[in-house]
């Protein structure tokens, strides 16, 4: 079997990090992603690398832009007020092509919010944020497995794309326990020759930049970007689909919110009720393909989130609204509980959307 | 099992402090004591002995919990009625201490007051299976930093080496090794070991001094592990 240790999520993205090559983290505490910080502070020192807890979250999220633009797989973490403060940052970043992992454990918003878990940062996360045309790769563990094996993910795809992936978290699963493994992880090195290494004489010198004085040549940077998110669109999306065989319901749900559903999915099968799940692994890219397929065996979707409605749109702009797509929702830090989610698939197989 | 007036358990955080301190409060009260219960955990807002506030009140355990405990505020403040559990000698008291040193800061307000009284039981709560306690050297060092934390000294280990829902025989005899290492390298002896009670039966012959836990559902407990880490599909 195995070799299994019980760790926190948090703490499990921290080792993975460190096991994927990460050895410069900067960051900015803030509940509930703590402990990640103070996993780096306690492991980085003795295997030579790099903790710093800069004075600000917009400190911490620039020391990032400058070690990924000397070729470093680097990685900063916070909650939603603090990715408010990083966005600047992340555009920057995005405009620059260079590569980077920023953790967002999610809390209640808007503004200083609350404490307790939430999805509630999903457009900010997959639609943008900060200015300009620009994605991140976003990925959203369910367990504390995933929040090791998408860390490493993360690093793989922002190198492999010189891009910004984005875990996004949830309270929960940042503090929940749970044992995991290592020995699945698949660690992927890629060549940087754009990095600022030093030319030691011997080439001509590397510029990492986000400004762009011709208009046209911000343009074709543009285009050229997007055709790199195009072929990530194409290659990229991860999905997990659960009793979806001859699933006349299908319920959407990422994160903690998923396994949720498949408690009340359980029991709606209990009911007679065929019902099934697609989760969305890649929040960006979004599993469009699965859900426009489920769309034509289905009589209509529910979408399960902690927020007032975000990835909803997304189902709907993915099935290109040919069936009815519902919301079973709570906010603020609070979590649906199975029989709210149960009814909700009550509903849909009366029709009720 | 022979009880201290106060028992107070601290530990690497994540260590299962909360849930022994609840079950071991519980069962002096089952056994007919007047028993209260102080949460003095400053540094983590989640998983609280407040989450058993239900479970704690049937028994009649007086619970003294932080007075945002719960809440959306993470404010690190210790309740003023914590001094009740020390300076109140007719009832038991058993003391939930927050993670590491960090968390056993706060202990040092009371340590005075409990050494001069000089009838509890200072627990260390170990688990070889998480993160940064995998040795029996890392676990003496996360109890050296608390003790110098909070002023007192351990007592007593309570060996609760688990690994979850893949906690099975095996894995609670594989840790004996580790919990004996800790008790011959701290000098201390094993209170008792912790495990889930529908396992009890089945180690009792192997590992001395069992003691039974319930463990609270939660609703992100998934209906079956197994089958949600082989659905998974990665084109």
């Amino acid at each position: 079997m195995a070799e299994r240790v019980l760790m926190k999520g948090n703490e499990a993205i921290a080792e993975a990090a460190i096991r994927a090559g990460c050895r410069h983290y900067f960051g900015y505490p803030i509940t509930p992603q703590t402990e990640i910080a103070a996993y780096m502070a306690k492991k980085m020192p003795k295997i030579g690398g790099i903790f710093l807890q800069a004075e600000s979250e917009i400190a911490s999220i620039n020391m990032v832009y400058g070690a990924a633009a000397a070729g470093m797989r680097v990685m900063t973490s916070s909650s939603s007020p603090g990715i408010s403060l990083k966005t600047e940052g992340l555009s920057y970043i995005a405009g620059s092509d260079v590569p980077a992992l920023v953790i967002n454990v999610q809390r209640g918003g808007p503004g200083l919010g609350g404490i307790q878990p939430s999805q509630s940062d999903y457009f900010q996360a997959t639609k943008g944020g900060g200015h300009g045309d620009y994605r991140m790769i976003v990925l959203a563990p369910a367990s504390v497995q995933e929040m090791a094996s998408l860390t490493i993910k993360g690093f793989n795809l922002a190198d492999k794309y010189r891009m910004t992936s984005m875990i996004l978290a949830d309270g929960t699963i940042g503090q929940m326990m749970e044992p995991i493994t290592f020995e699945d992880a698949e660690v992927e090195t890629y060549e940087k020759p754009w990095a600022l290494t030093g030319t030691k004489g011997e080439r001509k010198h590397n510029i990492v930049n986000s400004l762009y004085l011709k208009p046209e040549e911000l343009e074709a940077k543009n285009f050229e970007r997007y055709e790199r998110y195009r072929a990530i669109e194409e290659n990229e999306p991860m999905w997990e689909e659960y009793m979806m065989e001859d699933a006349e319901i299908c319920v959407a749900a990422f994160g903690i919110a998923s396994r949720v559903a498949k408690n009340a999915i359980v029991a709606a099968r209990a009911e007679g009720i065929k019902v099934g799940l697609i989760r969305p692994i890649t929040l960006w890219p979004f599993p469009s393909k699965a859900f426009l397929s489920a769309a034509d065996r289905v009589k209509g979707f529910v979408s399960v989130e902690l927020n007032m409605g975000q990835m909803i749109e997304d189902v709907r702009l993915a099935t290109q609204c040919k069936r009815p797509v519902s919301l079973c929702n709570r906010t603020g830090g609070m979590i649906p509980s199975p029989d709210q989610v149960l009814e909700s698939i009550r509903n849909a197989q009366k029709g009720v959307f | 099992m022979e009880h201290k007036r106060l028992t107070l358990f601290a530990g690497h955080y994540g260590s299962g402090k909360t849930n022994i301190a609840v079950n071991y409060a519980l069962r002096l009260a089952r056994e007919g004591r007047k028993v209260c219960i102080a949460d003095l955990d400053i540094v983590n807002p989640y998983f609280r002995t407040k989450d058993s506030a239900k479970e704690l009140e049937a028994a009649g355990v007086d619970l003294i919990s932080p007075r945002f405990a719960n809440s959306n505020v993470d404010l690190p403040a210790l309740p003023a009625e914590a001094y009740r559990l020390v300076e109140d000698r007719s009832s038991y008291g058993v003391m939930d201490i927050g993670g590491d040193d960090r968390g056993a800061y706060a202990l040092g307000r009371y340590a005075p007051y409990i050494a001069k009284e000089n009838n509890f039981r200072m627990v260390y709560v170990a688990n070889c299976y998480r993160a940064l306690t995998r040795t029996a050297q890392e676990a003496m060092e996360v109890m050296r930093e608390i003790e110098d934390a909070c002023g007192l000294r351990f007592t007593d280990i309570v060996n609760n080496s688990h690994l979850g829902d893949f906690t099975d025989v095996q894995t609670l005899l594989d840790a004996q090794g580790f919990i004996a290492e800790l008790s011959a390298l701290s000098g201390l002896p094993v209170f008792f070991t912790s495990v889930r009670a529908d396992l009890e039966q089945a180690v009792a012959a192997h590992i001395p001094n069992v003691f039974p836990l319930q463990l609270q559902e939660k609703y992100f407990d998934l209906p079956d592990q197994r089958l949600y880490n082989r659905t998974s599909n990665h084109p």
